[in-house]
């Protein structure tokens, strides 16, 4: 029988996940956090407990040393805290006996697994979760077309990622700081952003908020709390861990959230973000999509350990690896992640499985580096909205004609704000010399200046459809 | 020899500037401070003034590798002022998180050397925070202060000039300041610029320039250029700690005759055009000296540009004296400087061109 926790809006009692669950933590340092106090004039060193973290470990070994007599009776004071030794010349191994477990409550047909523990949605919210991932997909669908048409420059779709895009994004409050990587699409559209918002940043139009300056998909909103999309790969994680500071130093109930793929987790940036997230002690949520290829990169190139999942520890961050098809499971642990994060005041590390069903853009052809059949396995077993669906229906709370009614409502819109995006104007000329500073300097009145003398004698170089 | 020598000569330098020069500091009187005392006043100042800002880097706690952040963490607190892991990469990152939520983050570069893994940061992300997002975010409040220049000792790896790698990169600006009392004032105004910055100190002037600054919070402009000293035959150009040795070049020529306009830029990105193109245009001459190295220095972009304003009024070319295009040697940095006599000789041939 399933075990039903309360939901999930608000705060919920996260700890009797944790007791059922066994993650195996250690619970003891968390009082002393909070004894640090926010008194400029205290001169306590910015964390208690950098050493009663390590006394955690340190209990572990000391009951596994008592088997070596003379091992035992010596400990030595490194910096950072008590060692024990060993006689034993012992190599940790590079990887465990077994990879670290997946957690998911539906399976493959959509089916609750029995004993599986997750935080409970309502309907009014499962339902949107779904009808948001139907959006997304057809929202990709349409602007791939488009691309392929000639009508925009470039797409990159979120297909087989829409469970990972719209649970995630459930499960946070509208406060918590989105710093996204580029296939997180669907975080926005839960937020509220529009069909419209999406195409007109998509064509650079004049009602874009990024006012043309970057390609598609480059989507930001402050209105939302989203951060604008960067093309440079995992440069938004360290970003992510000082907003999540700040959060913190200004005591708000959120946090910040971050994505990425596997391939990111290979960048400097990771690494240099975990780590300060866990000395800072931020409230950040590390969620990354490992999708298995980065760009025609499948993970066996890009790394060697067990997934994201494993090396969560190395920097001392509290990690879970989770099924990222599975939007309830992908709910629960973005929900629980969220609250130890900004209770707890640490960041966690989420691994979210999952499979880039769709090219990596449309500057791609990704049948020339994996099969066919491989994509199309992932786009039909284990499809995130299937999965979801049949679990709303079994609940009564969904039918084939809401899914159709739903579907045809979201194409015509998408086709609608297409087309009004398209006939658009762009913004105009301004806008190319405007926010590259607070205030335009000298040198780029200057060229503003040039620029339009040169459009007066040589308009045929210039497009049309950028009114000056 | 020559080179200690050459260096100790620096301690002299900032008390004369008189000769009318255009002054945009008051000459009032405040404590002689050293320039990482100074500094350490603006940094107190800018955290006082402003509770959520912070100063974060490596080994900023006890105090910094160079003293600039003395006494702020028993001040603030070590919320606000702390010890950052080793990575520069990070470090700026977290910085423009952090200023991308309001925040002043006043960042520390151990060295400017070092500056380079946090280039990606500084320009993927730094510089175009505001201009992709189409003004709907910025990361303004972002100052990163690194010491930079020659030392008489440093080497390949501590004594860099990095600033026209800096230049090249619209969005943010580059500022350099000549002593303490103008490092104060251009802290002050670079942390509270709503643009990021990029601040690098004379590490030689650390110590060995001192001067009266005034106690009170100041600042001066950015993006404008001071006229330290009037001259009519040559307009010199330069920044930090090089101008002292040009001061001195330039009390040299004039005892032949040669009457030398030197110029402080300040503000290398965007920088003050006019103020030098006013010079060049009475003067007719242009001299830049600065120690990165020559090609494709910051020299290369003022001579151009002083070149497409001035071509008619100039009477001879422009002349760059600047490092050589080598890593920044050890045992031959007396070599490799562009020194006092070397500057006067360029002045001498420009002259009797």
């Amino acid at each position: 029988m399933a075990l039903r926790l309360r939901s999930s809006l608000s705060k919920s009692n996260f700890f009797n996940i944790l007791r059922y669950n066994n993650l195996g933590f250690g619970t003891a340092s968390q009082t002393t956090r909070h004894l640090r106090t926010h008194d400029p004039t205290t001169l306590l060193r910015v964390s208690q407990n950098p050493i009663t973290r390590f006394c955690n470990t340190m209990a572990e070994k000391l009951s596994s040393v008592g088997e070596h007599e003379d091992a035992n009776a010596q400990v030595m004071d490194f910096p950072g805290g008590k060692v024990a030794f060993t006689p034993e010349i012992k190599f940790i191994s590079e990887s465990s006996k077994e990879r670290v477990p997946c957690y998911r409550v539906l399976d493959d047909n959509g089916q609750l697994i029995t004993n599986s523990h997750f935080v409970q949605v309502s309907e009014e919210v499962a339902v949107k979760m779904y009808s948001d991932m139907v959006t997304l997909q057809i929202m990709d669908n349409i602007f791939y077309e488009a691309q392929r048409q000639g009508r925009l420059s470039f797409y990159a779709t979120t297909i087989g990622e829409e469970a990972i895009n719209i649970a995630s994004a459930a499960a946070l409050s509208p406060q918590d700081v989105i710093f996204p990587q580029y296939r997180e699409p669907g975080v926005l559209l839960w937020r509220g952003f529009t069909l419209q918002e999406f195409a007109n940043q998509c064509f650079g139009n004049k009602s874009d908020n990024g006012k043309g300056r970057q390609m598609p998909v480059h989507y930001g909103s402050n209105k939302l709390n989203y951060f604008t999309v960067s093309a440079t790969i995992a440069t938004q994680l360290p970003n992510a861990v000082g907003a999540a500071y700040s959060l913190k130093m200004d005591k708000k109930d959120a946090c910040a959230v971050t994505y990425f793929g596997d391939g990111g987790s290979s960048e400097g940036d990771f690494h240099a973000a975990l780590n300060f997230a866990a000395v800072m002690e931020a409230p950040v949520l590390f969620i990354c999509r490992n999708n298995g290829w980065a760009i025609s990169t499948p993970t066996s190139d890009q790394f060697r350990s067990d997934g994201l999942v494993v090396k969560g520890r190395a920097y001392g961050i509290r990690s879970i690896r989770v099924d990222g098809n599975d939007a309830l499971a992908m709910y629960s642990a973005v929900h629980t992640a969220r609250e130890m994060a900004i209770t707890e005041e640490r960041p966690i590390l989420i691994e979210a499985l999952t499979y880039r069903v769709g090219h990596h853009s449309t500057s791609d052809d990704s049948t020339r580096y994996r099969s066919a059949d491989e994509i199309e396995w992932w786009n039909k077993a284990r499809n995130p909205l299937s999965r979801l669906r049949t679990w709303i229906e079994s609940n009564g709370w969904w039918s084939d004609e809401e899914e159709s009614d739903l579907r045809s409502r979201i194409k015509k819109e998408m086709l609608e704000a297409l087309r009004v995006a398209e006939k658009t104007e762009k913004p105009n000329l301004e806008n190319m010399f405007s926010d590259v500073y607070d205030v335009p300097p000298l040198n780029l009145r200057e060229q503003e200046r040039q620029v339009r003398q040169t459009i007066k004698s040589y308009p045929q170089d210039y497009p049309s459809d950028v009114p000056l | 020899m020559a080179a200690l020598l050459g260096r100790s000569c620096r301690k002299l330098g900032f008390l004369s500037s008189g000769h009318g020069a255009r002054r945009t500091v008051s000459t009032e009187t405040g404590k002689s401070l050293n320039l990482y005392a100074a500094i350490n006043q603006a940094l107190h100042i800018a955290l006082d003034s402003d509770p959520r800002s912070y100063v974060f880097g490596e080994d900023v706690g006890f105090g910094g590798v160079f003293r600039c952040t003395t006494g702020l963490a028993e001040r603030f607190g070590k919320n606000r002022v702390f010890n950052t892991p080793l990575c520069e990469q990070g470090i700026v990152g977290f910085g423009i998180g952090l200023a991308a939520m309001g925040n002043r983050a006043i960042v520390e570069i151990q060295f400017a050397d070092y500056i380079y893994p946090a280039f990606d940061q500084i320009v993927n992300e730094a510089a175009k925070f505001r201009y992709r997002s189409g003004n709907q975010f910025n990361c303004g409040g972002l100052t990163i202060r690194a010491p930079y220049g020659a030392v008489g000792h440093g080497g390949h790896y501590h004594s860099q000039s990095p600033e026209a790698f800096f230049c090249h990169v619209p969005g943010i600006k580059v500022v350099i300041p000549r002593s303490p009392r103008e490092a104060k004032g251009l802290l002050l105004s670079c942390i509270r610029d709503p643009n990021p910055v990029v601040f690098f100190e004379p590490k030689w002037l650390y110590r060995q320039a001192v001067e009266e600054v005034p106690e009170h919070d100041y600042t001066i402009p950015l993006s404008e250029a001071e006229v330290i000293r009037e001259g009519n035959d040559i307009t010199l150009v330069g920044w930090g700690a090089q101008l002292t040795i040009m001061e001195q070049a330039c009390l040299e020529a004039e005892k032949e005759g040669i009457s030398c306009e030197l110029i402080d830029l300040k503000t290398l990105l965007p920088w003050d055009k006019e103020t030098v193109e006013a010079s060049v245009k009475k003067t007719g001459r242009l001299l830049i000296s600065h120690e990165a190295p020559i090609t494709g220095g910051f020299g290369a972009e003022i001579s151009a540009t002083i070149l497409e304003r001035c071509f008619l009024k100039l009477e001879a070319p422009v002349s760059r004296v600047c490092g050589l295009d080598t890593p920044f040697p050890l045992v031959f940095e007396p070599f490799y400087m562009p020194t006092k006599n070397k500057i006067l000789d360029a002045i001498k041939t420009t002259v009797n061109y």
